[in-house]
C-alpha cells in the first residue's frame, strides 16, 4: 500500500503553469517546474483545493467510472449524507435511496446510518477518555493526513474509531453477504462520495489495514442520472432510510459534534481554518474543550469538490430535511460486534516529510542556509519561481529541487552584472583590422540595448512601488 | 557551519492579532529541523506565554531565539514595569492582568508558571520601573 497515494493529480495537457494552485495550496505542495505543476506527494493531503482553485481545470481528481458496477454479482450504494443536501424539496431520502436502486444498485446502505453507530462509540469514547481531551474527529480523511504530516503531538488526540463510510461498508457487505450467499469479492460496496479525499482513503487508509468499500463514485457523475429516476419514483416506495436527525447532520460541519451532546466542542471547516485550530491546539489554547471536529472543505462533507450544489444552499437543504425525522435510528446494539466494527485496527504513525534534511545537523545547517537565503531573496513572493514564497524557494534550494537563479529578481540582478562584466571585457579589447573595429562597435551596441532594457524593467518595478 | 540559529522577534504591544506570530515562527523552524514533537511542543507553550505575557504586561519588546543542535534558547527582554514580586507571580492562578484582558480569554495567571514547567531552565531578571529580561533553555 502506498503510503502517500494520492487521488488528487495534474492535467499537464491542461496545465499552463500560472501561480493559482500554488499560491492556494495549504501545504504548500505545488510547484511550477518547466512550465507545468508539480505536486510533491508527501506535502500533499487531498484536500483538492487546487481543484477549485485552477481556472484552467488541470486538477482533477480520481475516482471509479459506473460501469464498475458490472463487474459485482451484487452491489450495494452507500450514499454520503452530503448526497441529501444536492436536491430541491427533497422531503424524503427513501426517493433518493429508491432512485439508487432504480439506477441499479441492488441494495442500499445509508453513510449517515453507521454514523449514527460513530457517534455513539464517540460518545462513549470521551467518557472513558477525559484524561487525554480534546479527542479530534478522524471523519475527514484529508483532516487526518494533515495531522500526521504536520502536528504530531496531536496524533494522540485523534479519535480512534472508523469513519461513518468504512463502518457502512462493513455492515452492508455482511448483510449482502448473509442475504444473497455469494463470496465477498462478488459484491460490490460503491461509495457515492463528495470528495477525492475520500477515494485516498479507500486507497491507503489510516486507522485500519484495508478500507470495505470497493469503489468510490463521484456524487456530481451520479446527480444527473439520479435527478431523472427520482421523478419517476411514485408515492409507494419502499422504506430504506435507516437514519435519524444525527447522522444525517453529519453532512455539514458542526454535524459530527452535535451527535455527541455536549456543548463544549469545536467544529472548524475549511483548510485554512482548520490548520488555524490545530496550531493552537498545538500550544495547547484550548485545554477544556471535550471533541473538535475538522472538515477540510468549507461547510463541512457539502462543500467537497465533487458536489455539485453550492455548500451554504445544500447545509439549508439539510436542515430542512432533517426537521422532522426522528433523533436517531441506528443503535450499537442493533448490530453484533459493533465495538469490533467501529474502532481502528492500526494506529497513525507521524511522517516529518517538512524536515529539511535526513538528520538533525542536516536539518540544522540547512535551515541555516534558509535563513540566509531568505534575507538574499526579495520577499515578494511573487511565485514566478514556481514556489509559492520566497521562503518556500529558500527551502527548494536547500534541498536541492531548485536554484537562486529560479528567482527572477535574482536573475537579473546577475544579468546586469554580466553585461557590465561583458561591457568592461569590450573595452580592454585590442583591436587590429577595421572589420573588427565594425565588429566590436555592433556588440556594444548590442550590451548597450540589452542594459538598457533591463534598466526598462527596473524603472518599471519602482513605478509599481510607488 | 553549525553556528547558533539565531531568530529576532519584536513584539508590538497591545495587539492581541499579532500575539503568537513569533511563537508560530519558531515552531514550524522547529518542525523543519525534525527534532522531537515533544521539545518543539514544549517551545512552542513557553514561548507563545511569553510572548503573550509581553503583550499584556510589557508594552511588548524583543525576543531573540537562539538554535542549537543541543538546545533551544529563548530570550525575552521588555522594558515594561518590571515584576514586583517573583515569587508571587510564579504562583498558578496569580495573575495582574486587567480585566479586559481577562475578558479576552487570557490572564488566567498560568503564563509564567508553566513557561518553568514546559522548560528545562528559566530565569528571570526584572528591575522595577526598567524592565524584564527571561531566559528560558530548552535542551534537545
Amino acid at each position: 500500500m502506498d503510503k502517500f497515494y494520492h487521488s488528487v493529480r495534474l492535467d499537464q495537457e491542461l496545465c499552463k503553469g500560472c501561480i493559482n494552485c500554488i499560491k492556494r495550496c495549504p501545504t504548500q505542495a505545488i510547484r511550477v517546474r518547466n512550465g507545468k505543476a508539480l505536486i510533491n506527494a508527501k506535502f500533499c493531503i487531498d484536500c483538492g483545493e487546487c481543484i477549485r482553485v485552477c481556472p484552467h481545470h488541470a486538477k482533477l481528481a480520481v475516482y471509479d467510472k459506473m460501469d464498475m458496477m458490472k463487474s459485482y454479482r451484487y452491489t450495494v450504494a452507500l450514499p454520503a449524507p452530503s448526497l441529501y443536501g444536492q436536491f430541491n424539496n427533497l422531503d424524503d431520502v427513501n426517493i433518493v435511496l429508491n432512485a439508487l436502486q432504480m439506477m441499479g444498485f441492488d441494495d442500499v446502505f445509508e453513510v449517515s446510518a453507521a454514523a449514527e453507530l460513530v457517534s455513539e462509540a464517540t460518545r462513549e469514547y470521551l467518557a472513558t477518555h477525559e484524561d487525554n481531551l480534546p479527542i479530534i474527529s478522524t471523519a475527514c480523511p484529508s483532516v487526518v493526513r494533515l495531522i500526521r504530516v504536520r502536528f504530531p503531538n496531536l496524533i494522540s488526540h485523534l479519535l480512534p474509531l472508523n469513519p461513518p463510510v468504512e463502518v457502512a461498508a462493513l455492515l452492508a457487505a455482511q448483510s449482502a453477504m448473509e442475504k444473497t450467499g455469494y463470496k465477498r469479492e462478488e459484491i460490490g460496496i460503491f461509495f457515492i462520495s463528495p470528495c477525492p479525499s475520500k477515494v485516498t482513503y479507500v486507497k491507503s487508509p489510516l486507522g485500519t489495514e484495508k478500507s470495505q468499500v470497493d469503489h468510490v463514485l463521484a456524487i456530481k457523475d451520479i446527480y444527473p442520472q439520479l435527478l431523472s429516476r427520482m421523478n419517476a419514483v411514485g408515492e409507494e416506495r419502499e422504506d430504506l432510510a435507516i437514519s435519524g436527525k444525527i447522522g444525517v447532520s453529519w453532512g455539514r460541519s458542526g454535524g459530527e459534534a452535535s451527535g455527541l451532546f455536549t456543548d463544549n466542542y469545536l467544529a472548524a471547516d475549511g483548510i485554512e481554518n482548520v490548520i488555524r485550530v490545530l496550531e493552537d491546539l498545538e500550544d495547547q489554547k484550548f485545554a477544556t474543550l471535550k471533541f473538535v471536529e475538522l472538515n477540510a472543505c468549507n461547510g463541512g462533507c457539502v462543500g467537497g469538490v465533487l458536489t455539485v450544489e453550492n455548500p451554504y444552499v445544500a447545509e439549508v437543504k439539510l436542515k430542512r430535511l432533517r426537521k422532522y425525522m426522528p433523533v436517531a435510528r441506528s443503535h450499537m446494539d442493533m448490530q453484533e460486534n459493533a465495538d469490533k466494527l467501529v474502532s481502528w485496527t492500526t494506529t497513525v504513525q507521524y511522517e516529518p516529510v517538512f524536515s529539511l534534511g535526513d538528520n538533525l545537523m542536516e536539518s540544522f545547517a540547512r535551515l541555516g542556509q534558509v535563513e540566509r537565503l531568505c534575507k538574499r531573496l526579495p520577499g515578494l513572493d511573487c511565485g514566478s519561481c514556481g514556489a509559492p514564497t520566497c521562503k518556500a524557494l529558500a527551502e527548494d534550494i536547500v534541498r536541492g529541487q531548485a536554484s537562486e537563479k529560479d528567482c527572477v529578481y535574482y536573475l537579473r540582478d546577475s544579468l546586469h552584472k554580466l553585461s557590465e562584466e561583458v561591457s568592461a571585457l569590450a573595452d580592454d579589447m585590442h583591436v587590429g583590422d577595421k572589420e573588427e573595429l565594425q565588429m566590436l562597435r555592433i556588440l556594444k551596441e548590442y550590451i548597450q540595448r540589452i542594459s538598457n532594457e533591463m534598466s526598462m524593467l527596473d524603472s518599471q518595478e519602482d513605478e509599481g512601488e510607488k | 557551519m553549525n553556528d547558533a540559529i539565531v531568530l529576532k522577534y519584536q513584539i508590538s504591544p497591545d495587539d492581541f492579532t499579532r500575539a503568537g506570530e513569533a511563537s508560530s515562527d519558531v515552531k514550524g523552524k522547529l518542525k523543519q529541523l525534525g527534532i522531537s514533537p515533544e521539545a518543539v511542543r514544549k517551545v512552542a507553550i513557553a514561548m507563545y506565554e511569553g510572548e503573550i505575557n509581553m503583550v499584556i504586561h510589557a508594552n511588548g519588546g524583543e525576543i531573540v531565539v537562539e538554535i542549537t543542535p543541543a538546545e533551544i534558547k529563548m530570550v525575552l527582554a521588555d522594558v515594561g514595569p518590571g515584576i514586583p514580586d517573583v515569587e508571587k507571580a510564579m504562583k498558578a492562578g496569580y495573575s495582574t492582568a486587567p480585566d479586559e484582558v481577562r475578558n479576552l480569554g487570557f490572564g488566567a495567571g498560568m503564563g509564567l508558571p508553566n513557561m518553568k514547567k514546559y522548560t528545562d531552565d528559566m530565569k528571570i531578571e526584572t528591575t522595577i520601573g526598567v524592565g524584564t529580561t527571561i531566559t528560558m533553555l530548552v535542551k534537545l
